[in-house]
């Protein structure tokens, strides 16, 4: 009886490590096969030779790419949308997180049902955009980063935080040294929580780095769009306008599958900054989501 | 009385003097929200009128049949059923797979004794998660590409399948190449829950014989449960809301007719249409949001009920 026990359990870890080996092998393939087919030959990708490693190696697209203004163009403005997004929307959920975690705080409840209606009930595609229009944003960089720069879940995340791991006694104690709200929550409520700090950063970094449907609606002139929409006409829409760039006509000429080859390369590129930084902060991000699975 | 609202009063004077603070520090959050969030549910009151930008919202006329008019129009059209269909396939599909893969995925990994194998898993796995939609899309469109992709072309010479151009395949592939980029960031809520069972059952659980399997089925599986209801709750306030980013970047003119979704079409008729119709978009938006607050309401009734896990 015993026996049988412990082999089957043999059998069930053996299929855990095949099931997940299996699962590592079928999220890294695609990854490697864009990763090859960027450094490969216009010819080999058209007729599809590209399997697993690069054919006929060549850095012809990403030298198209570092060519290729419009992609520039897009690059500083999605760096500089997400940098001062990012920098909004984390001051006012943590403006607002502080106040609302605080026990004391008359009229809490009232607040919070204000926060939290905003999460099951919204105004809808249309009203959200006749009023940005009416506010005279459209076209600007305000029109992407200030709608969404309160979110609802991300004010109860940094709230619960504050509640776990701001101690009462230490208010307490500050209050009778005669330190007030605000200087008590600039020079120890946020210094003690640099890590939700750096939870709500990301996670608001990656999505205004990654949207395209807001940009989309509310940016209507070439030079304010952001890298996504320059992405979403070289690779869905397949508009690439080799003649406005700075590449050099022969090469062109002499390249007829060029504009194929810039899209694997602008891939790479575009993803590469989030690429490089995930390792490093992904466990903020599982911090974040354990934090929020948490009642509040 | 008289004496009681002084006291009252000056209770609250004293009470602000010492939590004004607090309250400056809500203001500007507050602001935020109450313009973007608030304010465009003023502008709901389009979806009852025959909205003309000349007039703007408040002096626009009320529509026809009571103000009515544009939700009768969107029930009626031959577009409407299509949408909805399309929504609650894609949708409950993609609920039913993406849950319980998530779920495998976190109890495999909360299994292996290997701390570096682990650890890797689970770094790749997330690593899908980061990618833009755009980007995905785009990547899912080379690989399926029936000449030039490696999966697409295999396909179509092999077996003569059409990845990109047939319909049939959309939800498979809208939900499916979710799941690959999802179920990594999906599983962490879950290896979260089983971090948190205590160890002691399963050591009782081992000394009464119990197998790998069991323990699964009996330790694991109810303790995250509670978290799975939660995430069911939270998704289904949205069954109706997906398309805006994936379902509009993916769509092509041959697979049209199964992935147009309620907010594609809301968004075509206003936005992109020549001859916006905002009262329209707008009674169709209205419609989504109230469905998705029934929903959200009923699925936590519900499992208030069975389990009392809900949580609002």
């Amino acid at each position: 009886m015993k026996k049988k026990k412990i082999t089957q359990d043999k059998v069930v870890y053996f299929f855990n490590y095949v099931f997940l080996t299996l699962m590592l092998l079928i999220v890294l393939y695609p990854l490697i096969y864009i990763v090859s087919c960027s450094f490969s030959s216009g010819n080999a990708l058209v007729s599809g030779k590209v399997k697993f490693l690069p054919v006929e190696p060549t850095l012809q697209s990403y030298k198209a790419v570092f060519e290729y203004r419009a992609i520039w163009v897009g690059y500083k403005n999605s760096i500089i949308y997400t940098v001062l997004g990012t920098l909004l929307s984390v001051a006012l959920t943590l403006l607002a997180a502080y106040p609302l975690s605080r026990e004391d705080l008359r009229g809490g409840k009232v607040f919070m049902a204000l926060f939290l209606f905003t999460m099951m009930f919204s105004g809808g595609l249309i009203p959200t955009y006749l009023l940005v229009k009416n506010l005279g944003l459209v076209n600007t960089m305000w029109a992407v980063i200030l709608p969404g720069s309160v979110s609802a879940y991300n004010v109860i995340v940094a709230r619960t935080f504050f509640r776990q791991n701001i101690p009462q006694e230490l208010l307490e104690a500050a209050k009778v040294d005669g330190c007030s709200d605000f200087r008590f929550f600039m020079s120890i409520v946020i210094p003690l929580s640099m890590p939700i700090v750096a939870v709500l950063a990301l996670w608001v970094a990656v999505g205004l780095w990654n949207s395209y449907f807001n940009p989309m609606i509310y940016l209507n002139s070439e030079n304010r769009y952001t890298l996504q929409l320059i992405l979403r006409r070289i690779i869905l829409m397949s508009q690439v306008n080799l003649s406005s760039s700075n590449i050099d006509p022969a090469r062109i000429a002499e390249n007829q599958y060029l504009s194929e080859m810039l899209k694997y390369a602008t891939i790479i590129i575009s993803s590469l900054p989030l690429m490089l930084i995930y390792p490093f902060v992904q466990k903020y991000f599982v911090k974040g989501v354990m934090i929020g699975s948490v009642k509040g | 009385m008289k004496e009681k609202d002084r006291r009252s009063k000056k209770q609250w004077k004293t009470y602000l003097k010492g939590h004004w603070q607090l309250y400056a520090m809500l203001v500007a959050p507050l602001i935020v929200l109450v313009v973007f969030s608030y304010a465009p549910m003023y502008g709901i009151i389009l979806a009852f009128k025959k909205y003309q930008v000349s007039l703007g919202i408040w002096k626009s006329p009320w529509a026809e049949n009571h103000g009515l008019n544009n939700f009768i129009r969107f029930f009626n059209n031959y577009n409407f059923k299509e949408c909805l269909r399309n929504t609650l396939v894609l949708s409950i599909y993609s609920l039913l797979v993406s849950m319980p893969c998530a779920i495998l995925l976190a109890l495999g990994l909360n299994y292996v004794g290997n701390y570096r194998f682990k650890k890797t898993v689970q770094m790749v796995t997330y690593c899908p998660y980061f990618i833009s939609t755009i980007v995905f899309v785009g990547i899912i469109n080379m690989m399926f590409d029936n000449r030039m992709g490696v999966l697409g072309s295999f396909l179509h010479n092999k077996f003569g399948i059409n990845v990109l151009g047939s319909p049939e395949i959309f939800p498979s592939l809208y939900v499916w190449t979710g799941v690959w980029q999802g179920v990594g960031f999906g599983a962490i809520i879950y290896i979260a829950a089983l971090a948190g069972v205590d160890m002691q059952q399963h050591e009782a659980a081992i000394i009464d014989g119990a197998t790998l399997l069991q323990r699964i089925r009996y330790v694991d599986i109810p303790a995250i449960l509670p978290t799975a209801i939660i995430m069911l709750i939270l998704n289904m306030g949205s069954v109706l809301n997906i398309g805006y980013e994936k379902v509009l970047a993916m769509q092509n003119q041959n697979n049209m007719a199964v992935s147009e979704v309620i907010t594609t079409y809301s968004y075509k008729v206003s936005l992109v249409s020549t001859f916006p119709d905002y009262g329209y978009s707008t009674a169709i938006g209205l419609f989504q949001s109230l469905v998705g607050l029934v929903l959200i309401l009923v699925t936590n009734k519900i499992a208030d009920k069975v389990t009392g896990d809900g949580f609002i």
